[in-house]
């Protein structure tokens, strides 16, 4: 598996990009991902998509459903994608350390 | 990339059907990585197990959805499919193409991918076969810009919509299946393009009860065409059927001899209502008792026809096994009207109500199928807002577990025992 290097911190990652140890999560991951998924710069939406991702899959093991995540945080569908061009998979939950979204995708 | 050994694979490069790995070949003659197409095939014909990794998510942005992502698990002995991702690009209803537009389309993908396809996906989509993730964006960016085409749909999500022919090319077309599945993809390019549903949506449109898009068994919406009056009958065509000068089912059967044609065995006595009878050498159908199973049309085509009140049925929640078992659709509505005039108002109406009900109730991964199991079809047919009628059922139920609403019931549920016991001692 490929190992990426961003401000002196690695990071082990898939082919997809995304984190295969949820606990390697911090900001320079963050500031990664950032660049690779098409996010211009941060705000505070940003990171409440991130924090209600990463508080809903800590409580119960899995990712959010989209309408679920546009519930807690308030942001229609729409706003998710201004924020994560990649949407909520490949952009928020590769940004939040969130396992791969699965299934018949 | 060199040329792989393939034994296995090269077996079937004999007998009369296309072959698909002749086919490959050839392409490898200018793409040598389809090779390594061949090469990892024939390796999991000799393992017996699939070589690509699990799952797989890439995309462009803007959209959740699209490309099917895909990665061999051994890519050092394959690095020509190392990334092999799918990317689906939406259809032309009815699938037809002039040759400048799938030369355009082939230049692309030899540029940018493998140059395989898949003409076309179950779902409709054009497919094509393998690329790069770094190949994504230009791809894309060229399909929007140069070919003015966009991707189809994946994921939990509106999938790509597909139609029969419809009105193109056949006679017994009810409605304009081309015009109502182009439409309804246009209208729904958000629902396509960015999954907000609890799992995968399909809308199939076939233009009659032939159903030659497999629409009951393969969408979540099944729109087919019907017609309320009653079937057209020109008597004079009757008797040429009659007579041996037409071919029964346009000549369908014209490979095996079986006899001259006989409309009491073949027609008559085939209708599953029996509501048709010969009047002398006339035909007669009892309309009223016609269920429209197009038997008597199919084996008849230059004598009967479709009536002229036409319109369609939409049945609701076909899909696969997973979970909890097959299902196809079930009726929901007998009739409505199918006009382009009004944009498929009253379609439209229906499928937004559906997908309202469904995104709100529907679990994690759960087909609006199994979530109308889940309900239950008298509480599907109340968020609808639609009356129950004998249509709805094949048969009533046979067992007597039947709910009642409170206020359906003299004296409502809250009871007091003490005023039972008066009545009736212990």
């Amino acid at each position: 598996m490929p190992t990426i290097e961003h401000n002196g911190k690695s990071f082990e990652v898939d082919e997809d990009g995304f984190l295969l140890k949820g606990d390697d999560f911090n900001q320079e991951w963050v500031d990664y991902v950032k660049g690779v998924e098409g996010i211009s710069e941060m705000t505070d939406e940003h990171v409440k998509v991130i924090d209600a991702l990463q508080e809903y899959y800590k409580k119960n093991g899995i990712a959010p459903m989209v309408r679920i995540l546009s519930k807690t945080t308030g942001f229609p569908l729409k706003r998710i994608y201004e924020l994560f061009p990649s949407g909520p998979g490949k952009g928020a939950c590769k940004m939040a350390g969130l396992p791969k979204p699965t299934g018949c995708v | 990339m060199a040329k792989r050994e393939t034994p296995l694979l090269d077996q079937l490069e004999s007998g009369p059907w296309p072959s698909f790995v002749t086919d490959i070949k050839r392409q490898a003659e200018t793409k040598p990585e389809c090779w390594d197409i061949l090469g990892i095939l024939e390796l999991s014909y000799k393992d017996r197990i699939t070589h690509w990794k699990h799952g797989g998510i890439v995309g462009v942005f803007g959209y959740g959805g699209g490309i099917v992502g895909r990665y061999a698990d051994v890519p050092e002995q394959f690095p020509g499919v190392e990334h092999f991702h799918t990317v689906r690009v939406a259809q032309p209803a009815s699938k037809y193409y002039s040759t400048e537009n799938l030369r355009g389309l082939m230049n692309l993908w030899e540029k940018y991918g493998s140059g395989m396809t898949n003409f076309h996906g179950s779902t409709g989509d054009i497919i094509l076969l393998g690329t790069r993730t770094e190949n994504l964006e230009p791809f894309f960016w060229d399909l929007t810009h140069d070919m003015g085409q966009d991707l189809g749909g994946s994921g939990s999500n509106l999938r790509t919509p597909a139609n029969c022919i419809g009105m193109s090319r056949c006679e017994w077309s009810c409605y304009d299946t081309e015009e109502a599945c182009h439409s309804l993809t246009l209208k729904y390019q958000d629902e396509i393009h960015r999954p907000a549903f609890p799992y995968k949506f399909k809308f199939k449109f076939s233009g009659c009860p032939n159903d030659c898009v497999a629409s009951i068994a393969r969408s979540d919406i099944s729109v087919i065409g019907t017609w309320r009056d009653a079937i057209r009958i020109d008597q004079a065509a009757v008797k040429e059927y009659i007579a041996g000068n037409y071919p029964a089912n346009g000549g369908a059967h014209s490979g095996r001899d079986w006899g001259k044609f006989d409309i009491t065995k073949e027609v008559i006595e085939l209708c599953p209502t029996n509501c048709m009878w010969m009047e002398g050498s006339e035909l007669k159908i009892d309309a009223a008792e016609c269920t429209r199973c197009m038997h008597c049309i199919n084996a008849m085509p230059r004598a009967l026809r479709p009536g002229l009140d036409k319109g369609a049925s939409i049945c609701v929640g076909a899909k696969a096994p997973i979970l909890d078992g097959a299902q196809f659709s079930t009726l929901i509505v007998p009739f409505i009207k199918m006009s382009p005039d009004n944009e498929f108002e009253e379609l439209v109406e229906f499928i937004e109500k559906v997908w309202d009900w469904w995104m709100e109730v529907g679990k994690n991964r759960e087909r609006v199928g199994e979530t109308m199991q889940r309900v239950g079809l008298p509480t599907f047919l109340s968020v609808m807002g639609i009356d129950p009628l004998p249509q709805h059922v094949k048969e009533p139920r046979s067992n007597p577990y039947v709910f009642w609403k409170e206020e359906e019931v003299e004296g409502g549920f809250e009871r007091d025992i003490d005023e039972f016991r008066a009545a009736h001692k212990a």
